[in-house]
């Protein structure tokens, strides 16, 4: 049993952030998860786009997610991308509510209490000038957090 | 109307030296090595050759002195790259092509994972991506939905693994025998692949020479015809989430878990062949699963019953269908940009001409070799053949 935890501070390289993506983490920073929906054919749009993938149209609003998914996969890295990231931590896509996926870490519960369908909720975590968008298990959210 | 690649051939495929690492070599440096060495192998030289494709193209059109040359340098290399040098053949732009890759100098810091695996998107580098994790989501996805094991997994790589073993060309010579329990025994890297589930990391060189049927007869290699060949992609590799149930616009398209099956049914189409008539696997290993998963893609077996047909199938240990012969990613190979991409098609073209010094399977008719997996959201096929199609 190993606990999931948020990267440290200012240890993480974060790409600047493009002109679509700018809402997303702008949100991220005031705790909200914002995601796109086509004003046409109403479906939820995540990574940003320019249009609406599944329409092609160009009318899209930024909407707020409840912030509440399900694990899709899920896995468990022992080997860090760059040595300034602490393993284990557990890259997830998440189904959120609203009718898209994203890749987040889940933090905040054991490696081996990880699976397909968990439910979770966001957890953001602020790493040198951004707020990052982790989930944690939801029974785990409502209670007591991890950390002091 | 004849088959579309009636008057063209694969002329002959060459390696350079792979190593851990080619001590004074550069990319470039080596993919002039590999130019030098299937010009040698094919019996051409740089006055023969009227087109030039692949990563260094430009390049290699200078510094070998040819020029000017019909010229294509795709961002797609590997599989597209070679069909789109048969194409510009068969369409007469050129008659004899040189493709090739190199890669050296690259990967020197050991404490981050290869630079070609790791991810630079603002969607996926802050939660510690890198490419095992992107392709364990596509594997965790199918244990889910099939129950595949990490041992069904591990019987892959060893399979693999040990046509390295046995390949005194392949950098993991000699590290063998493999069990699955050896692989299932190894690190884990990015749950559920050990690091024996993973590719390895290496430098070299490789490059093909394709031109007209009529010319390959008079050349020194017996010609290797394209029967079939198929492009699937899905977008950019590593910047969304690489779904196994992501799907494009059209309703009768497979959805990114089975990326690679309308390449493979246009293949066979193409061919006019079907799964059962190849005669071996060159399959594109960057991770254990994706064994599992083309052999399923493709047609070889039905959805989930990957894991059975690498175990007990024909795949499996003794059995009449074989994988990935010089040991591949894991032990062959692994040199990043378009290298490893071309090592697959260059096997299958060994395996035709009969040139393999290790695990050469007897009369070869037809090979079938791939590349990419549903991790990078792309997967492309290619058949080769002995006769003219």
């Amino acid at each position: 049993m190993t606990a999931l935890e948020p990267q440290r501070s200012g240890e993480i390289r974060i790409p600047r952030a493009s002109p679509i993506s700018q809402p997303f983490w702008e949100g991220c920073d005031r705790g909200v998860l914002p995601y796109q929906r086509c004003d046409s054919c109403s479906k939820a749009n995540f990574n940003p786009v320019y249009i609406c993938r599944f329409c092609t149209s160009k009318s899209l609003s930024w909407h707020e997610s409840a912030g509440l998914g399900t694990i899709y996969s899920w896995t468990i890295a022992w080997r860090p991308q760059f040595p300034s990231f602490a393993t284990p931590y557990a890259p997830i896509i998440v189904d959120l509510d609203e009718g898209y996926q994203m890749i987040s870490n889940l933090v905040g519960c054991d490696t081996e209490e990880v699976h397909v369908g968990m439910r979770v909720s966001t957890y953001f975590h602020r790493v040198a000038d951004r707020t990052l968008p982790y989930f944690t298990p939801l029974e785990i959210s409502r209670g007591v957090m991890f950390g002091e | 109307m004849g088959h579309p690649y009636q008057n063209v051939a694969i002329a002959a495929g060459f390696n350079t030296k792979q190593a851990r690492v080619l001590e004074g070599h550069t990319s470039l440096s080596i993919a002039i090595e590999a130019a030098l060495g299937v010009m040698e192998s094919a019996g051409l030289t740089p006055a023969d050759v009227d087109g030039v494709f692949g990563e260094f193209a430009m390049d290699l059109t200078y510094s070998l002195g040819m020029g000017p040359v019909y010229a294509s340098s795709p961002g797609i290399g590997g599989i597209p790259a070679i069909l789109d040098a048969a194409n510009a053949i068969a369409a007469g732009h050129c008659k004899t092509v040189l493709l090739a890759g190199g890669g050296a100098g690259i990967y020197t810091d050991r404490s981050a994972v290869a630079p070609w695996t790791r991810v630079s998107h603002e969607f996926v580098l802050p939660f510690g991506m890198f490419t095992a994790l992107e392709f364990a989501f596509i594997a965790r996805r199918h244990m889910t939905m099939f129950g595949t094991t990490p041992e069904q997994m591990a019987q892959a790589a060893a399979t693999i693994r040990n046509n390295g073993h046995v390949n005194p060309e392949a950098v993991f010579y000699g590290r063998g025998p493999f069990t699955a329990a050896d692989i299932l025994s190894s690190r884990m890297v990015a749950d559920p692949f050990h690091l024996l589930d993973c590719s390895m990391t290496a430098e070299g060189g490789c490059a093909l020479v394709l031109t007209t049927a009529d010319r390959a007869a008079d050349l020194k290699l017996p010609p290797v015809y394209i029967h079939g060949g198929g492009v699937d992609h899905n977008g950019p590799s590593y910047q969304f989430p690489p779904s196994f149930d992501l799907r494009g616009a059209s309703p009768d398209s497979p959805p990114n878990g089975y990326v690679g099956r309308r390449a493979a049914m246009r293949s066979f189409a193409m061919a006019g062949v079907q799964p059962s008539d190849v005669d071996v696997c060159e399959l594109y290993d960057p991770f254990s699963f994706e064994i599992i998963r083309q052999v399923e893609a493709f047609g070889f077996c039905e959805p989930g019953e990957g894991g059975e047909f690498v175990t007990n199938g024909p795949m499996g240990p003794g059995g009449a269908l074989p994988l990935t012969t010089d040991g591949g990613l894991m032990s062959f190979s692994h040199g990043g940009g378009t290298v490893q991409l071309l090592q697959r098609v260059i096997r299958a073209t060994h395996q035709i001409q009969g040139l393999c010094q290790t695990t050469q399977v007897p009369n070869v008719d037809l090979a079938l070799c791939s590349n990419g997996g549903a991790g990078a959201l792309f997967n492309d096929v290619m058949i080769l053949g002995r006769t003219r199609p």
